[in-house]
């Protein structure tokens, strides 16, 4: 039995349809990244998991069970955490993962989680007074202090600096390791890429694919070679030089109809290099999550609003980082 | 259920005494009006003594504002920032929500009057023939009343118009409430309007209860009952979680 499971989902706001007929499912143990802009059907998606959206068609399952029939099952085994916290603005951490621990029947040790997460310096500030992504941390350890079976992260990684996201990342990696299923959303494609065994692509809420992010990243890139330089080169001599259709995808980013042989690789840069033209990057074989994320969503036809990655909400207050 | 309830009234409490503008409501408003308005005898009382109308008055004005204002502004901006969507999720159930929320109102309630016992006895004020077991019953009713009125607010309003209508409601009943004004001092038609509402008739049944020889009105019991029946159930019925 998979961990979850979306099946045939349809989530409507009144005549526009958030999501469409997505199917997809994930296993106890595995990191599931819904991977799609802002917009897509992520959240929607999600909260149709966690019980908060009634699907207009289709079902969901979480641990085989119906989140909004069988809620009182269901939520004990689940750990959420929301986009926008939805804590408390004077609660202090250890007060609120203390307030959620007496409400799951065997619960992480709070002071032990505090510290898994990073936030023993701020055990004395409120949430107002922590910064964005010392808030993103705390909701985190909310999500997991039940011991969760299934863990949804909506945006796990938004507004956290370098640092805060190795420790996402490392939790969420150890959480699968321990046999739960994390489903997480973001927008971010390295994030996607470094966390996920599975990622599932959505945008304007259809699946426009899925895979691990290895499959997905040599979708179609076993026969091309992509490569970075200045805009405006003759394709077509090159072609000629090549014996190979070469396109200019965008202004100064190409791509060659021809397997990545060395030999290929080599002709390519001699002919840059007869012209003293410099070479930005060269990518063969293995495209990165981006190049299949743009590629595969400009084949549903539409452009896709991709924000690689979101600015930190800057707190009005950040708290003083001596305080602890 | 009775850990879970317990930790969430145990920080509902804890919360609302870290809010200053709580604190403010609930103790130093009605401390200070008791205070000064007993040894500045500018309100039309009547002939006997300031403290004596006033005790019962303020204690009305005390359960009103935590079980409306402060219920109200708080349950709105957890539900503005989330933080009920997120107990949705959670093995707490509505019904324990509501109780500790409850709970945590009848316990802050208590403290007020403790408070205000203390502070009325100091000033002169003496229980006369009255009858503590109706005052109780009063505020009881009262508090459901009340609560139903800030749920109401809290659950189909955004948070700040929530802020902006309850503390609105507080200063509109405070004067047409009976509590700080005689009712008896209103023009009739207003004076109508304000028997027909919920604080009016808590100050009525608190005058009659803790006052000289008075009696409570039974209409003042009817008017109270039907606001604690109706107006729960409409808050129930409008209210959304986010």
């Amino acid at each position: 039995m998979p961990a979850i499971e979306v099946d045939d989902l349809t989530i409507a706001y009144g005549m526009t349809r958030a999501v469409n007929r997505l199917s997809f499912s994930a296993a106890a143990g595995e990191v599931l990244a819904l991977l799609g802009p802002n917009g897509a059907g992520k959240t929607s998606t999600v909260e149709a998991l966690e019980g908060y959206r009634v699907p207009a068609s289709g079902a969901v399952r979480v641990l085989g069970l119906d989140p909004i029939a069988d809620k009182r099952r269901v939520v004990p085994r689940i750990g959420v955490m929301l986009q926008r916290g939805g804590v408390h603005p004077g609660i202090r951490p250890l007060e609120a993962l203390r307030l959620q621990a007496a409400l799951y029947p065997s619960p992480e040790e709070p002071e032990v989680l505090l510290e898994r997460v990073g936030l023993t310096h701020v055990r004395r500030a409120t949430w107002r007074q922590m910064s964005g992504g010392e808030q993103q941390r705390l909701s985190l350890a909310l999500a997991l202090i039940g011991k969760p079976e299934v863990a949804f992260l909506d945006e796990p990684s938004a507004g956290v600096d370098v640092s805060g996201r190795q420790v996402v990342r490392q939790i969420v990696r150890e959480l699968a390791h321990g046999g739960a299923c994390v489903v997480l959303t973001t927008h971010d494609l390295d994030e996607a890429e470094r966390v996920a065994d599975r990622v599932v692509i959505i945008d304007h809420g259809h699946l426009v694919t899925s895979g691990t992010p290895a499959e997905l990243m040599t979708v179609g890139g076993g026969n091309e070679i992509r490569f970075g330089a200045p805009p405006g080169l003759d394709v077509a001599t090159l072609g000629k030089a090549l014996m190979a259709a070469v396109e200019e995808l965008s202004p100064g980013e190409y791509r060659i109809e021809t397997p990545p042989s060395p030999a290929n690789v080599a002709a390519l840069t001699a002919w840059l290099a007869e012209r003293d033209l410099p070479l930005a990057d060269l990518r063969a074989g293995r495209h990165r999550l981006e190049d299949v994320f743009l590629k595969l969503t400009a084949i549903t036809g539409e452009v896709p609003a991709v924000r690689i990655d979101e600015p930190a909400p800057e707190r009005r207050r950040r708290h003083r980082s001596g305080a602890a | 259920m009775g850990r879970r309830l317990v930790a969430q009234t145990r920080i509902e409490l804890t919360l609302t005494l870290r809010r200053g503008e709580s604190v403010l409501l609930a103790f130093a408003i009605p401390m200070l009006l008791l205070g000064f308005f007993s040894k500045v005898d500018v309100l039309p009382t009547g002939s006997g003594r300031s403290i004596d109308f006033l005790f019962p008055g303020v204690l009305a004005l005390a359960v009103m504002s935590t079980a409306m204002v402060s219920l109200a502004i708080a349950t709105g901006f957890e539900r503005s920032t989330g933080v009920l969507k997120r107990l949705g999720a959670t093995p707490l159930t509505r019904a324990e929500l509501l109780g500790a929320k409850t709970l945590a109102t009848v316990v802050i309630e208590a403290l007020q009057v403790a408070v205000l016992v203390v502070e009325g006895l100091i000033l002169g004020f003496r229980l006369g023939g009255g009858s503590i077991g109706l005052a109780v019953a009063g505020a009881a009713l009262a508090t459901v009343a009340f609560a139903g009125i800030g749920l109401l607010m809290a659950g189909s309003l955004p948070a700040l118009t929530t802020l902006a209508a309850a503390n609105g409601l507080y200063l509109v009943l405070l004067l047409l409430g009976g509590m700080v004004i005689p009712l008896s001092k209103l023009p009739s038609g207003l004076r109508a309007v304000a028997r027909a509402l919920p604080a009016g008739a808590l100050s009525d049944v608190f005058h009659g209860a803790l006052g000289q020889g008075a009696s409570v009105p039974a209409r003042s019991w009817i008017v109270l009952a039907l606001w604690a029946a109706i107006a729960p159930v409409v808050a129930a019925l409008r209210f959304r979680w986010e």
